[in-house]
């Protein structure tokens, strides 16, 4: 069986899927990938389920060794990575996929300008979910390996025994989260703020401060002003809530948010632009802007519309094996892997 | 009851802004209500003191569907208590680090403080801040307090804990600000059980005297 060996874990890379829904009565918090847009990419490169779980890999990332036999990987986000093969290094883009032999040798470098990039393998990680989903939550060590982020050491055994025979997909453009400011819905306890508080949140630009992790973003910019005080009785969170505590500076939560809080929201982050928030570094300047929950809605359609064109429109590097004609001839399943080389 | 938006993907359904029993008792009902309709596109459900949250994936249903439909159940929402929860009865050892100075600020003798957190049933409110970690109210006025001004770095697993007027146990060593009283060996998550958390939200507790 094919699997990836880890050499160095980076500095935080853990497994996630879409997430762990079901149990947030009992405080088991989503968690799952920070930019699911990103990893349902990554997984269509390599023709799994868009909701297959990879590794999510932040800032700097791990150097894999890939064992037992070929398999196939797809990579998205601002990596570039190396590649050593039989004493021999080469670059391997981002945005495609790459078949792997046995020996290789990943280093995937460190991701440039945003918060992490996704790594698919073909057939997916051959590890038992835990309450459904195969995302990692560290704090209350729910997941594939133990809920941790990887450690020098593991295997993560993949569910294929070789790559498949076929072609390399890749993107033609580099996918386009948007840009401007974040579109947030109000609420759901913007009434608790002073107008004048309503206008600086929607006004002013926000900066991301270092304390930025898979929890949520503290933004450093101008105080808001709650007349009756931060504290609320405690109520549910999703990812993209504007918790604002009594120092008056938001908190954009993000993926392994507790599920319940006592801090007033000013506004939520639309899902559609909850990826770009996501991505964003220490930093990077980030400004809302309020929309109705109708254009809320639209820009949800339009980013799926965009994923599901992007997908759609998968190129088949040249090369390509004409797998129609094969399936059709029953001959794949005859076929010797091997040979095909990434160029 | 109020119902507003969390963003495009949830919305949550108010009954006031306190922490009363009958309020947590009618988000108890809802929740069952709406998890026994099974209505499409409704991915999550998260009860707190006096709201539901109700998490939907926006391709499968939108805002006005979902929420027109929850509003209707909540509008039916008998005055009863809803379904009943469990009632456990967990076993404590008094020996928590804060016992002493607890019984101090409250004016009463460590047995005292015992007497009174031991000689009440809670409910459970919800659950949050970790997986498993349970809002149990009421806590007798006498032994209120607020939260330690100096929250610890670590609290052990399984220590019993009360702050304000809640009672709580934490099923994960953790950072924590709450009073430490006692400690229990039961074990309140387990992710290969199911459900995994030992209490629910609307189940009744009892502790017991080590």
């Amino acid at each position: 069986m094919a699997a990836l060996h880890v050499l160095r874990p980076g500095l935080f890379t853990t497994i996630q899927d879409m997430g762990r829904t079901g149990y947030g009565h009992l405080g088991v918090p989503v968690a799952g990938a920070l930019n699911p847009v990103g990893l349902r990419l990554a997984n269509a490169l390599v023709g799994n389920e868009a909701g297959e779980g990879g590794l999510e890999i932040s800032y700097l990332c791990p150097t894999l060794r890939i064992e037992g036999g070929t398999l196939r990987i797809g990579l998205m986000g601002a990596v570039t990575a190396r590649l050593d093969r039989a004493g021999e290094s080469r670059v391997l883009q981002s945005g495609r996929s790459h078949l792997l032999f046995p020996g290789d040798v990943l280093d995937l470098g460190a991701v440039s300008g945003a918060s992490v990039a996704y790594l698919a393998v073909e057939g997916g990680f051959d590890l038992a979910p835990v309450l459904g989903s195969l995302s990692s939550y560290g704090r209350a060590a729910i997941g594939p390996l133990g809920g941790r982020a990887l450690v020098a050491g593991d295997l993560l055994p993949v569910r294929r025994l070789q790559a498949a025979e076929r072609a390399e997909r890749a993107y033609v453009v580099p996918f386009d989260y948007g840009m401007g400011p974040l579109r947030v819905v109000m609420g759901p306890q913007a009434d608790r703020f002073s107008a004048a508080a309503v206008e600086t949140f929607l006004s002013s630009p926000y900066r991301v401060g270092r304390d930025a992790d898979r929890m949520g973003l503290r933004l450093e910019g101008p105080a808001l002003d709650q007349p009756n005080g931060a504290g609320i009785v405690s109520d549910g969170l999703v990812s993209g809530c504007i918790q604002v505590p009594g120092n008056g500076l938001p908190i954009l939560l993000l993926a392994d948010h507790q599920t319940v809080g006592g801090y007033a929201k000013i506004a939520t982050v639309i899902s559609a632009d909850l990826p770009r928030a996501a991505l964003a570094v220490p930093g990077s300047a980030l400004r809302f802007h309020a929309v109705s929950m109708d254009e809320a809605e639209a820009a949800r359609r339009d980013l799926e519309g965009r994923i599901a064109i992007a997908i759609g429109g998968l190129a088949e590097l040249s090369g390509a094996l004409n797998l129609a004609a094969l399936y059709s001839a029953n001959l794949v399943s005859g076929m010797v892997c091997g040979g095909e080389e990434d160029s | 009851m109020r119902l507003v938006p969390v963003g495009d993907t949830a919305f949550s359904v108010q009954f006031g802004d306190a922490i009363d029993e009958a309020a947590n008792a009618r988000v108890m009902a809802l929740m069952s209500a709406v998890r026994n309709a099974d209505l499409p596109g409704v991915v999550e459900l998260v009860p707190s003191f006096c709201a539901l949250l109700v998490v939907i994936d926006p391709l499968r249903t939108d805002f006005r569907s979902a929420s027109t439909q929850v509003e209707a159940m909540a509008a039916q929402l008998g005055r009863g208590a809803g379904a009943q929860g469990h009632h456990w009865s967990l076993k404590v050892r008094y020996d928590g680090p804060d016992l002493d100075e607890v019984a101090r600020a409250c004016g009463l003798s460590p047995n005292e403080v015992v007497e009174a957190h031991a000689g009440t049933t809670y409910r459970v409110h919800m659950l949050g801040f970790l997986p498993g970690f349970a809002y149990m109210a009421e806590l007798p006025p006498m032994i209120r307090l607020p939260r330690r001004s100096e929250p610890r770095l670590k609290v052990a697993a399984g220590s019993v804990a009360i702050a304000d007027a809640m009672t709580a146990i934490y099923p994960w060593e953790s950072p924590g600000g709450w009073h430490l009283i006692g400690h229990t060996d039961t074990i309140l998550f387990d992710q290969v059980k199911t459900p995994p958390a030992l209490l629910a939200p609307g189940d009744t507790v009892a502790f017991e005297v080590l």
